[in-house]
């Protein structure tokens, strides 16, 4: 160690090490500023609080006992499975090429922009946005939902896969591609092993927040069993909406459940 | 030789986990198969809908740019503070029920069961039901938005919580436990430095998706550029919702850029 290393090591106080930053402290109240601000115009007051409250109160009252022999829960169940299964099919195998083509590492700028600007356009509108114009454009139904969900699906398989090819190892593509291999050679025994794990976590993940996703979409008229829920609500029948709920959230439990086994068969 | 060479044969997976990824593809193409059986779609609905969206694009064209500051602008404020409020409101609720659910930190399996139920309850009811509930609550309004977002967004910060402070290091918690801390010491010395990280990725993450997912809340009534969107769309308007598209699509692309740039420079 040099001399002038070592009396700049000698001159760090104890106290250096925990001065204040300025800026960040001034981040802080910044944001803390902005934040009472946002709040001002929410138009909070305690009368409409205390109100609220007792709606709130009036509500869980109305959800119990909750109602579940209604006949139009399962296949709104499995409507809004089929269309988390499907969506979850086409959009997996839509993320592909797109995540392939839009890898910095295998692909030329030009190309791989491109398909950058399809996986952002796909992941900047939520599921619903989509459904709505999905509804206008094919009518009401499943259909439209699963336009819906496989635009976001698209979006997130594509964005993380794109993110883990760009993270392979390049010795193994170099010599892949030193053996003469042609570029479909490269994808199959360069690129899928080194990401093949990754991948199915992605798609399991996925599987499971379109299936979250699914029970939604129905409120615009997607299909599935949101639709159900909206019209329970709008006709003040609570109990029904709280049978509802509670069949949804069994639904998306039993969804987590299977994708944690799944990711652990393939791990 | 060669016996010697097929008793060695490599084989990349036990039978039985082989069987367990086969059972895993044979269940998914089965449901596939029924998904696809079983779907309600009309076909008339499928085969018009390239010329459906053909015509809505046209309709889209030239953006209405006029109708931006009188009503989009606004609406566009109104969903950044919807997203803000509920970004803290929901790591409030969120990092408590993120610590009750962590084993470590909360040694009670009974509390570990319920905080995980809510975390899984709170996550499974999308948005949009959650805005339903506090609409009718509180009324139509920014308040009912930020309150759905918040909510919805418990399950998703109390379960990145409490997987961080599951990770967290046994050593300095031995620590304090020898110098006599009390739990709620524990929790503040010990475990609150070590998931300091997470808490700042977690909360520009959900920030993050909550400004996606404030854009939809207008929909039923609860503020923000929703509220735009649903109204061009109920008046057949296409050049004001393609306005509106487009100012969601901007105002995603700028925030995930923020969110990345602070992400390298601060953590």
């Amino acid at each position: 160690m040099s001399a002038a290393a070592l009396s700049k090591q000698a001159s760090v106080s104890r106290a250096d090490f925990f001065a204040p930053s300025i800026a960040k402290r001034l981040a802080y109240v910044g944001v803390l500023a902005y934040l009472v601000y946002a709040a001002a115009t929410l138009g909070l007051s305690f009368e409409r609080v205390q109100q609220g409250i007792g709606y709130g109160v009036r509500f869980l009252v109305g959800f119990f006992p909750p109602n579940f022999t209604q006949t139009d829960i399962i296949p709104g169940l499995l409507e809004s499975l089929q269309i988390a299964l499907l969506s979850s099919l086409i959009g997996t195998a839509l993320a592909i090429p797109i995540a392939v083509l839009s890898a910095r590492n295998l692909m030329p700028p030009w190309v791989s922009w491109i398909a950058r600007l399809i996986i952002i356009f796909c992941r900047s509108f939520h599921p619903v946005i989509v459904a709505i114009i999905a509804v206008k454009a094919v009518g009401f139904g499943a259909l439209a939902g699963i336009i819906a969900l496989t635009f976001a699906s698209v979006g997130f398989v594509g964005k993380l896969l794109a993110e883990a090819i760009e993270e392979i190892s390049l010795k193994q593509i170099e010599a892949i591609r030193a053996t003469g291999a042609s570029f479909m050679n490269v994808i199959a025994f360069g690129v899928v092993p080194q990401v093949m794990n990754r991948f199915i976590g992605f798609v399991a993940y996925e599987t499971d927040s379109n299936l979250r996703n699914s029970t939604m979409v129905g409120v615009v008229g997607a299909g599935g069993i949101g639709g159900t829920l909206f019209s329970a609500f709008q006709r003040f029948d609570y109990d029904f909406v709280a049978g509802i709920i509670i069949c949804i959230i069994g639904l998306v439990m039993i969804g987590e459940v299977l994708q944690i086994y799944v990711k652990r068969v393939f791990r | 030789m060669t016996a010697t060479a097929e008793l060695k044969r490599w084989i990349r997976f036990t039978p039985a986990q082989r069987l367990a990824r086969f059972a895993v593809f044979l269940v998914m193409a089965a449901l596939m198969g029924w998904a696809l059986k079983t779907i309600e779609i009309i076909p008339e609905f499928l085969y018009d809908a390239p010329e459906q969206v053909v015509d809505m694009g046209r309709r889209m064209w030239p953006i209405d740019w006029a109708h931006f500051w009188p009503v989009v602008w606004p609406a566009l404020v109104e969903t950044m503070h919807i997203a803000a409020i509920a970004t803290i409101l929901g790591l409030m609720m969120g990092i408590p029920v993120g610590f009750l659910a962590a084993k470590n930190a909360t040694p009670f399996l009974w509390v570990n069961l319920v905080a995980k139920f809510i975390l899984v309850a709170t996550r499974s009811i999308s948005t949009l039901i959650w805005a339903l509930f506090f609409v009718a609550m509180f009324g139509p309004g920014p308040l009912a938005g930020a309150l759905a977002i918040a909510f919805h967004s418990i399950g998703f910060i109390g379960k990145m919580f409490s997987e961080g402070v599951e990770e967290a290091n046994r050593g300095s918690i031995e620590a304090l436990q020898a110098a006599g801390a009390t739990r709620m010491q524990q929790i503040l010395m010990g475990y609150w430095p070590m998931v300091l990280p997470t808490f700042w990725s977690v909360a520009l993450f959900r920030w993050d998706i909550n400004v996606r997912e404030s854009a939809v809340l207008g929909l039923v009534g609860a503020g923000g550029i929703g509220m735009a969107l649903n109204a061009a769309i109920d008046l057949i308007q296409w050049d004001r919702v393609s306005l509106v598209l487009f100012a969601i699509f901007i105002v995603v692309i700028l925030i995930e850029t923020i969110v990345t740039q602070i992400r390298k420079r601060v953590i």
